[in-house]
């Protein structure tokens, strides 16, 4: 890539965050309303648009907005019930914020022009850090320090006991870790990918007429990349909710 | 060695992780398929099973990811 081509092809600018509005500040953070806060916004608008009409009517044969509402509940609460036991859903209601926020974010950013929420490492690492908090607090008010069997599997050799109580505790602290940059990455990988094969159609169409007729190529595997982002926007919001369920079942039956 | 060679080498390298950690998801969702082709009745029930190992497969993956992006991106 020459130096001069660099501008036309930079597919980290769509990550840039911008200030919207004045700046704004609470004890020296910057808390400024952003791109970011705008689709933040925007996204629990539509859920709560799609949650509000899709749950007013209560038909005995749903309609449209309604069956997609009652299938987001099923589908949510299937994967509770499978992974964290009926005593899992207690936690429906973190669960359901947490699938229809992820999943909201992600589709609304494949949306062209738009800003992906979930492509910010903050923004998963919060999501991920209050999923490992709602288990510490609750494992600890719930079963006291019988949570901690959690890190002592039952049915192990004495010489093995202090290896996998290490490995255990290692796997626990990297939970975070793993749960918010699987998301981001996945989004942030994506999204590059989209913008690097756009530069490909713009740098062919320089070159002239033969360029033009070649920008077809790249042209067809943005279609099908578009296709294959909507099925890991998907599929990243489920594996988000499903491992946070498993995390929660930790909590709710530890020593397993 | 020029430390910013060191530095992009070093992120390339962290790569082969990710690629490794691809054939581990690919090993779980064929091993899933061949299963669930053998007997479809029991598959929808082990669906979320299967999700579960792709993503703690993949978390390896992610670990050399993140390795690159601190190589690439940490001052």
């Amino acid at each position: 890539m020459s130096a001069e081509a660099a501008p036309a092809i930079d597919p980290i600018h769509q990550f840039n965050i911008v200030r919207l509005g004045e700046p704004f500040h609470i004890g020296g953070v910057d808390a400024s309303f952003t791109n970011a806060s705008l689709f933040m916004v925007i996204v629990l608008g539509l859920i709560s648009v799609l949650m509000i009409i899709g749950t007013s009517s209560k038909a005995v044969v749903p309609g449209r907005i309604q069956s997609l509402a009652e299938m987001s509940y099923e589908f949510v609460a299937n994967t509770v019930r499978s992974a964290a036991g009926d005593a899992g859903m207690r936690f429906f209601p973190l669960v359901f914020s947490l699938f229809m926020f992820v999943f909201f974010s992600n589709m609304l950013g494949l949306v062209p022009y738009t800003f992906t929420v979930t492509s910010q490492i903050i923004v998963t690492f919060a999501l991920a850090a209050l999923v490992i908090l709602t288990v510490l607090v609750y494992g600890f008010i719930k079963h006291g320090t019988h949570f901690l069997h959690l890190f002592v599997p039952s049915g192990v050799p004495a010489a093995l006991m202090p290896f996998i109580v290490l490995i255990e505790v290692i796997s626990f602290v990297s939970r975070p870790i793993s749960l918010s940059v699987r998301l981001f990455a996945n989004m942030l990988a994506g999204h590059i990918t989209l913008k690097v094969f756009g530069g490909f159609i713009t740098m062919m169409i320089g070159a002239g007429a033969i360029g033009i007729v070649a920008a077809a190529l790249p042209m067809a595997a943005i279609v099908a990349l578009t296709a294959f982002e909507l099925l890991v926007a998907f599929l990243q919001a489920y594996v988000f909710t499903i491992l946070t369920c498993v995390y929660l079942n930790d909590a709710i039956h530890p020593g397993h | 060695m020029d430390p910013v060679a060191a530095k992009y080498i070093g992120a390339g390298l962290a790569a082969i992780g990710m690629g490794v950690a691809a054939v581990g998801v690919g090993a779980i969702f064929g091993n899933f398929l061949s299963g669930a082709l053998r007997n479809p009745s029991a598959a929808d029930g082990q669906f979320g099973r299967a999700f579960i190992g792709a993503a703690l497969a993949e978390g390896l993956g992610i670990f050399a990811f993140l390795v690159a992006i601190i190589l690439l991106f940490v001052k």
